[in-house]
């Protein structure tokens, strides 16, 4: 990729017997928002943590802007890092806590000064320079945590995890705020969780990992509406994921019913794995569309109503703002466009796909 | 349920009253007394002997070596074992803490046949054709004796606070551009004072009181402070002037550890002691 900020270049690493990542290759762009998201033992974190200088790899360089840094310690890095659990030094005020970095490159005290009330405007946190950290609040403590990270103007800022120890409100709050500073310093941010809506509603770039390998990695919309794989389609978001078999290009066969669908040159008569997000599901009257079947359990779920629908010996899950109760007969349709078909997994690797959740 | 819970706690009423509050009472009402029983000062003014203070003095300056070197051997120590990721690390605190279990005078006794003119230091040092050393008796004897005795209490407490330290935190100041000199003494040392507090205290106060080691090691040569309020008790049955100089003793400590209180009062949280 031309232009690549960040290239990791073939890096593989072992604890003890465990492969954690596999000859990993991956690019980061200059000012991107790019997410590592998976479940844990995924290998995101170790991936964050060989960029910023805390693990080294068993194998591969990491090659920041040019220059191969796999071997430069954590700090002479030009990236900072905020950490799940804040990690403020507590012997130490707010202030002390921001200007720990200038300090040691032996910034002026002007300059300190000047930069630790930028830091904290930026964050909204002015009048704390004197505060302690254990009298902040978690979403405090980590908005300092950001400042002491960025007042070193570092070209590329790591988050492990940043919002993981923050109640639900707070840390939607604080997804507005980080894209809002990602906008305000232009600098790429490289961030890792396990929240598939935390990674849709920030990033530029989602690269979606399991068991050491990067399963897809795309726009958080092409992460979400084209899943290439049955791992990834059950990551991010709720789906019905079918076997089915491509009988000929645009037609596949599901549940021994045929559907019209958009894919083609997958062959004729091949097994495929199909997935249909349940807000794709259309119910009718029965016997209007593909499957009959019968509404099995309704949950209200504010935006719109869950429910679960036998049809053809499969509970499909579906979203719909129209509310059909228990025992309704309906039938079952989806627009071809809708329906998203993916190789069944073929190598070892690919095998290693689980559904844990 | 909280009629039970008071209940509970009558042993430990009980326990302080008797072998807490009581002997203290005691030791102040023998030290404001003559033998007659009436009031005096004179059983606290007896500090002033020449001999008294003499002897306090020697046993300010042991303990506040013992101390010291306590503290310089401990550190090192304790920041290795802290800092180690591994599962050995409870083995190793273990060597350290498994001579507290041996009687305390036999380690002393043991000390002294190493330390002894014909002793197994000196057969060491003639073995290797060096002259011998004569340390029996002296005070760096009884302060040996004293750092062998009361190094694991300063190594624990220090262990424990730079065990508590966060990797993350050291992994941060890390990323923010420190390097090791500069994460020991701007991250580590800062947060292992609780520990060093607590490891001060657990040496010092008993190092102070000490006068078994001197009796031991130091002979008669050299009276600590303790000596002289063991013989006051024990020899001249003076229980008086005893305990007169037991409360200056007493008020000593207390004086100092307020002193040290205020010094670490800037941590949040005091190592338990």
């Amino acid at each position: 990729m031309k232009d690549s900020l960040i290239r990791l270049h073939n890096i593989s690493k072992s604890f003890g017997n465990t492969l954690v990542l596999d000859e990993l290759e991956l690019d980061i762009r200059e000012n991107e928002f790019l997410t590592l998201l998976g479940p844990s033992g995924c290998g995101k974190t170790t991936t964050l943590r060989i960029i910023g200088g805390f693990e080294m790899p068993d194998t591969g360089q990491v090659i920041f802007d040019g220059r191969d840094i796999t071997n430069v310690p954590a700090n002479q890095r030009n990236l900072n890092t905020v950490f799940q659990k804040y990690a403020l030094f507590q012997h130490m005020n707010v202030e002390e806590n921001i200007s720990f970095g200038l300090k040691i490159r032996g910034k002026s005290r002007n300059y300190i000064r000047d930069k630790i009330s930028y830091a904290l405007k930026l964050v909204n946190l002015e009048g704390y320079e004197k505060r302690k950290p254990s009298s902040l609040s978690g979403g405090q403590q980590q908005r300092i945590a950001i400042a002491r990270a960025i007042v070193n103007e570092p070209r590329v800022l790591l988050l492990d995890e940043p919002l993981g120890a923050l109640d639900l409100k707070l840390r939607q709050d604080m997804q507005y705020e980080l894209m809002r500073l990602k906008e305000e310093l232009g600098i790429t941010f490289v961030y890792v969780t396990h929240d598939q809506e935390e990674a849709l509603t920030m990033s530029d770039t989602v690269v979606v990992m399991n068991q050491g390998y990067i399963q897809q990695m795309g726009s958080p919309e092409d992460i979400y509406n084209e899943p290439e794989n049955a791992f990834v389609a059950d990551f991010i978001g709720d789906s019905n994921i079918l076997d089915g078999i491509m009988i000929e290009d645009r037609l596949v066969e599901i549940l021994g019913v045929r559907f019209d669908c958009v894919d083609t040159g997958f062959g004729r008569n091949r097994p495929v794995d199909v997935v249909i997000r349940p807000e794709d599901v259309v119910l009718k009257e029965p016997g209007v569309g593909n499957l009959d079947g019968e509404v099995t359990s309704v949950i209200f779920k504010g935006v719109h109503y869950e429910m679960d629908v036998m049809a053809a010996g499969y509970e499909w899950l579906v979203h719909s703002t129209f509310c059909y109760p228990v025992g309704t007969k309906v039938s079952i349709s989806v627009i071809p466009f809708n329906i998203q078909i993916m190789n069944k997994p073929e190598s070892e690797d690919e095998k290693a796909v689980t559904f844990d959740d | 349920m909280t009629d039970n819970r008071r209940l509970w706690s009558g042993p430990y009423i009980i326990w302080s009253a008797g072998f807490i509050l009581l002997p203290l009472l005691m030791v102040i009402y023998y030290g404001m007394t003559n033998g007659d029983g009436s009031f005096t000062w004179d059983n606290l003014a007896a500090f002033a002997d020449p001999i008294h203070y003499r002897a306090f003095i020697n046993s300010v300056v042991i303990a506040f070596g013992s101390t010291l070197f306590c503290l310089l051997l401990a550190y090192p120590l304790a920041l290795i074992l802290g800092r180690r990721k591994g599962k050995n690390t409870d083995i190793l605190i273990m060597i350290f803490i498994i001579p507290m279990w041996i009687n305390f005078l036999l380690r002393i006794l043991a000390l002294q046949m190493i330390l002894s003119n014909t002793g197994i230091l000196n057969a060491l040092l003639e073995f290797l054709g060096l002259a011998p050393v004569h340390l029996m008796y002296s005070r760096t004897a009884i302060m040996i004796g004293m750092v062998y005795d009361y190094l694991p209490f300063m190594i624990l407490p220090i262990y424990n606070a730079i065990r508590k330290i966060d990797q993350d935190v050291i992994e941060a100041a890390g990323d923010l551009g420190a390097d090791g000199l500069t994460i020991l003494t701007r991250i580590i040392l800062p947060l292992s004072v609780p520990g060093v507090i607590s490891g001060i205290i657990m040496v010092f106060i008993p190092s102070i009181s000490e006068f078994v080691v001197a009796d031991i090691l130091g002979g008669s040569k050299i009276l600590l402070y303790g000596n002289v309020i063991d013989q006051e008790f024990n020899l001249s049955s003076n229980w008086n002037l005893g305990s007169g100089l037991s409360i200056v003793l007493m008020l000593f400590i207390f004086a100092s550890m307020a002193i040290m209180n205020k010094t670490g009062s800037g941590e949040e949280d005091m190592v338990s002691w």
